[in-house]
């Protein structure tokens, strides 16, 4: 495989012989003259084989073996040495004449990709010379100094978060046993991907160790690692220009000692769902409605287990039913859906989340059957086995933080829907009638949030004008 | 096992209808005639140079469907009647694992009046703490990671909020799965009328044994045949401290009692990948410990490499080859769990780990201690119980002890559930006056991955070495998944099937499957193998399209066979 892509781009895969810097191909096989210095003349004869890069995302490459070895005389396009890639093993072959003078990576051996893997030597004479660059060179082995061989790019991205590495104190774990793991199998990745030195790395995980939002926040990642390095070099000026620059706006000042607590399930669908009605033009409709009536209606039938809830939202759907529009949704854009049903659903607060189980159909059902689905429903939501039909199959939603002595407040539209009803606490307020006698009595705030696409100011307003008769008169609602 | 599996009945009369069924399935499989060609004589097929020995196969008697079936209902009548009354039952098998459950079922087919001795649970480690919950939390992880995957969902088109798990209900899936394969495997045995006995079994003499709770109150029987089937239990090395919270064994690991942030897995064996395909899956990070040089020993080389780039390498695991855990020190009083390396072969030290947990899965150990084996002058070779090919013990001279079989795990020559159930359908045959050689070569195993792993026969490394030896020519052929219509309709071209096989007779040698239901794949071959078809003809076998099936109908196609006539002839050597 490797070799039929060599042979095809023969021009790409290795470096110049007289190229002096190390310049870094996208593809295969390099060769490389050895800058040595004991014969300047000669030091083109004498040429690296280096890892090459397999893939463009292969970092590293593992002999699998060689399959030639010390001492063979190679001609151009042999097969050398197969290497393992992250992807696939491949033949690698070489450019040049010569004879294979040491092997410095091992069959088995792992090796960056760019570092040198084995020696060529252009004539006999030069092995002797050859091989002593072997020697120096296997014993440079174990500290690989790949970043020679980076492209310019990623070294001043490296940079930054080195100064912030540099402050921090000498680690306080110091590792008392050479060759103790201290950094868990996917920081260990990541940092190979990253080209971050994990050692130079002080853990944040348990037991000091270090963690993979540590390697990311070295590697300049994530946003709140970026504001990490910026806020302790704000004060030493002349480190925090190169760390500031980076796109400021998605990130904020992190104030120390705070906790970071990912999203639950329900929480991500209501974050989405929340930035989501950004895209849906709303306007707002207030209406104050007396609640006397209702109270005392409420009062009658509580111990039949008729709840609130269950009568604001057979009064909702009672006045839905007289203003379809109210309870269509504008899908597209560019038309009105008529839903057929009224289902009204009710935001509840559940254990840090919010949900929306839905009445379906509660134009229909009476108010006591309405109440005890309510009560099932919020017993499912509660432990979590909610249908997905029972929690977004809503036409409407109504939202009651009047329990809480809310007085009045404004709901978000939920997507999908046309409209959604706040309803504030209902309270004793003093009123003037036509004839000018004072009487208290008690008044609540809703607050209805609508699509101004379908649903207009005077829809909204006929709709809470028979939304505010039937709450006033609700014998209806019994019936 | 193959009929257990099928049923979840409560009607003892329905079991016993389709228990009919299975065990006749089952029988017919064994002694159709067409399998007299090989079925059990493959060994010696292999070790002769020629194929002259067919011979042998006479030695197998022909059973045909029907008397065998009438043979299954009279039996289920009663469970037999022991033989001339001299003894208390025909067949007596210690342990009601997987193995010794096929072995009754078979028995009681033969009109064996037999009886099962169990001191734990029904079913053994399969059912309870082997392969069939280790299953369960594989389905869900399998599921995860197609979730969690987005770029794979979004290549269907789908969109797919953060998936999560609740482990308990993880948890509850594996428990629920095992009781009710547990209660099918027992509802099965006692609808064919085998006895269930509860205790300890321990063998007095020869034909004679007891059991019970120890003590005076055990019973003692006496049997005309024997077989012991009483398994393994997780093999935990010397200096290893297994607390069952932070180190743990496979045991421990099912129940799921905590999924955590790091794990340490040390063997890297069917066992040890199957649970790092688990605990990643759910978000845990794996570090490896293997003794040998490689990860995933015992696979063959090539499917191991390219297992381990699609298993291992893009996964959050990395490991330690070549490195015995020396002590393992479980975590306690704020300290992480402790691993100290040494080198395999040198003994140096080679650093420590620290993790959150350690798993050992460095293999399973027999459970024979306390069998009475000292009563009959049977020495266990590092525990397993030595028996011959037939399966029958050997004691310590050397000697076959009549009479006594031991079969599965506690004989340690296929560890798997399977491999249990097939030596004790095998022994039954050669109680029941049929001389029967199972053939392990034909005995298919499989890692429950994602994807799978499945093999049969030889390695091609195993292959080569017999073919020096034998001097025959190996020939190899592969195909890929991502030629295969339907496992790209699945998204799932990641895949390899290997063919090893000798291209002057056209036999199977081996056949290694990495890929989408691979452990579903195998018994082509496994069949092929243990019924002697050749590749010519399976060349003409056809497959439903489109189908995972056609891996393997394409790797039998692109062999090579050189001699198409079906019978080789002797090669001069």
């Amino acid at each position: 495989m490797a070799s039929l892509l060599q042979s095809r781009t023969p021009g790409l895969s290795f470096s110049s012989s007289l190229s002096s810097t190390p310049v870094r191909r996208p593809s295969a096989f390099f060769l490389k003259p050895r800058s040595g210095s004991r014969i300047p003349v000669v030091r083109a004869k004498i040429r690296e084989i280096f890892m090459p890069a397999l893939s463009s995302t292969m970092t590293e490459g593992k002999i699998v073996s060689w399959i030639k070895s010390e001492g063979d005389v190679l001609s151009k396009g042999e097969s050398v040495v197969v290497v393992e890639s992250d992807k696939a093993d491949m033949d690698v072959e070489t450019f040049y004449d010569g004879i294979l003078a040491a092997i410095v990576i091992n069959e088995g051996e792992t090796a960056p990709v760019g570092a040198a893997i084995g020696i060529l030597a252009e004539t006999e004479d030069e092995i002797a010379e050859a091989k002593a660059k072997a020697t120096s060179q296997s014993s440079l082995a174990p500290a690989p100094s790949t970043p020679k061989v980076e492209e310019p790019s990623p070294a001043p991205k490296l940079d930054a978060p080195s100064p912030a590495v540099a402050a921090a104190p000498a680690p306080t774990a110091a590792p008392s046993t050479p060759g103790k793991v201290v950094a868990t199998p996917f920081a260990k990745k990541l940092a190979k991907q990253h080209k971050v030195d994990i050692d130079k790395l002080v853990g944040t995980g348990p037991f000091g160790r270090i963690t993979p939002e540590d390697v990311e926040k070295a590697a300049g990642i994530t946003p709140a690692s970026k504001s990490n390095v910026a806020a302790p070099a704000a004060p030493a000026a002349s480190v925090a220009p190169a760390a500031v620059p980076p796109k400021a706006p998605s990130s904020f000042p992190e104030i120390p000692g705070s906790t970071v607590v990912p999203f639950t399930t329900m929480q991500t669908a209501v974050s989405k769902n929340m930035v989501e009605s950004l895209s849906v033009p709303t306007f707002r409709v207030g209406y104050p409605i007396a609640t006397d009536a209702l109270d005392a209606l409420y009062e009658k039938v509580k111990p039949k287990g008729v709840t609130m809830t269950a009568l604001l939202a057979k009064s909702a759907a009672m006045a839905l039913a007289q203003h379809p529009v109210v309870n269509a949704t504008c899908k597209d854009g560019k038309s009105f859906t008529y839903n057929s049903s009224i289902n009204i659903a009710v935001a509840v607060a559940i254990n840090g989340g919010l949900i929306t189980p839905v009445l379906q159909d509660a134009d229909k059902l009476d108010l006591y059957l309405l109440s005890q689905k309510w009560k099932e429903l919020v017993e499912k939501a509660r432990a979590k086995q909610l249908q997905p039909n029972e929690y977004n199959s809503g036409t409407f939603t109504l939202s009651n933080l009047g329990m809480f002595g809310v007085d009045r407040f404004d709901a978000i539209l939920p997507p999908g829907q046309g409209a959604i009803m706040a309803v504030g606490a209902s309270k004793p307020t003093v009123l003037a009638d036509k004839d000018g006698f004072f009487s208290v009595k008690n008044k609540m705030l809703v607050n209805v949030t609508a699509d101004h696409r379908i649903i207009y100011g005077a829809d909204l307003a006929a709709f809470l004008q028979t939304f505010s008769k039937i709450i006033e008169n609700p014998k209806s609602l019994t019936m | 096992m193959q009929s257990a599996i099928s049923l979840s009945l409560s009607s003892p009369s329905t079991i016993a209808r389709s228990d009919c069924t299975a065990a006749a399935a089952a029988n017919s499989y064994i002694c159709t005639p067409r399998s007299l060609r090989f079925c059990g004589l493959r060994r010696e097929a292999f070790k002769s140079k020629s194929f002259n020995s067919l011979s042998v196969s006479t030695r197998l008697l022909p059973c045909s469907r029907n008397s065998s079936f009438k043979k299954v209902c009279a039996a289920l009548q009663s469970n037999g009647a022991p033989s001339k009354g001299e003894f208390d039952y025909d067949l007596v098998i210690i342990g009601a694992g997987v193995g010794g459950h096929g072995a009754a079922l078979h028995a009681v087919e033969k009109g064996l009046k037999t009886a099962i001795i169990e001191g734990d649970v029904v079913g053994g480690t399969c059912v309870n703490r082997g392969c069939v919950p280790s299953k369960a939390l594989l389905a869900v992880s399998g599921r995860m990671r197609e979730l969690q995957n987005e770029h794979h969902m979004r290549s269907f088109g789908l969109q797919v909020a953060a998936a999560g798990y609740d482990k308990q209900g993880v948890a509850d899936h594996a428990n629920n799965l095992a009781s009710k394969i547990r209660s099918n495997l027992t509802n099965s045995m006692k609808a064919l009328g085998v006895d269930i006995l509860t205790g300890t079994g321990t063998i007095l003499g020869p034909q004679k044994l007891k059991f019970g709770k120890g003590g005076s109150g055990d019973t003692i029987i006496t049997a005309k045949d024997i077989i012991i089937a009483t398994g393994s239990v997780p093999l935990v090395p010397k200096g290893i401290e297994v607390d069952g919270k932070s180190v743990i064994t496979s045991d421990h690991a099912l129940k799921l009692e905590f999924v955590p942030e790091w794990i340490a897995i040390v063997g890297s064996g069917y066992i040890g990948l199957e649970f790092s395909d688990v605990y990643t899956a759910l978000g845990s990070e794996v570090t490896f410990i293997e003794a040998l040089d490689q990860l995933m020993p015992g696979f063959d080389p090539e499917i191991g490499k390219l297992a381990q780039r699609v298993l291992i390498n893009p996964r959050k695991i990395d490991h330690h080859t070549g490195v015995f855990a020396s002590k393992i020190t479980p975590a306690k009083d704020g300290n992480p769990v402790i691993i100290e390396l040494i080198d395999a072969k040198t003994k140096e030290p080679k650093g420590t780990v620290e993790v959150n947990a350690a798993l050992i899965a460095t293999g399973r150990a027999p459970f024979t201690q306390g069998l009475g084996l000292e009563n009959i002058n049977v020495q266990t070779q590092r525990g397993f119980v030595p028996v011959d090919e037939r399966m029958r013990v050997i004691d310590s001279t050397g000697k076959l002890v009549p009479h006594l079989y031991c079969i599965g795990d506690a004989n340690g020559k296929m560890m798997l559930a399977h491999a249990a159930s097939a030596q004790g359908i095998s022994v039954v045959e050669q109680v029941s006056g049929k001389d029967h050689v199972l053939n392990h070569l034909s005995i298919p195993a499989a890692c429950f991955t994602h994807p799978e792993i499945s093999m049969v026969g030889l390695t091609e490394p195993q292959a080569r070495e017999k073919a020096e030896k034998e001097g025959f020519e190996v020939s190899i052929t592969k195909t890929s998944f991502k030629a295969n219509t339907k496992a790209l309709a699945e998204n799932e071209g990641e895949g390899i099937a290997k063919l090893i096989y000798r291209a002057d007779t056209g036999e199977i040698l081996g056949v290694h499957i990495f890929g989408l239901h691979a452990a579903d794949l195998i018994h082509e071959a496994s069949n092929a193998i243990a019924m002697g078809t050749r590749i010519q003809e399976l060349k003409f076998a056809v497959h439903a399209h489109p189908t995972l099936s056609e891996v393997l109908d394409e790797l039998f196609k692109s062999a090579k066979v050189v001699s198409s006539s079906h019978v080789a002839q002797p090669v001069a050597v």
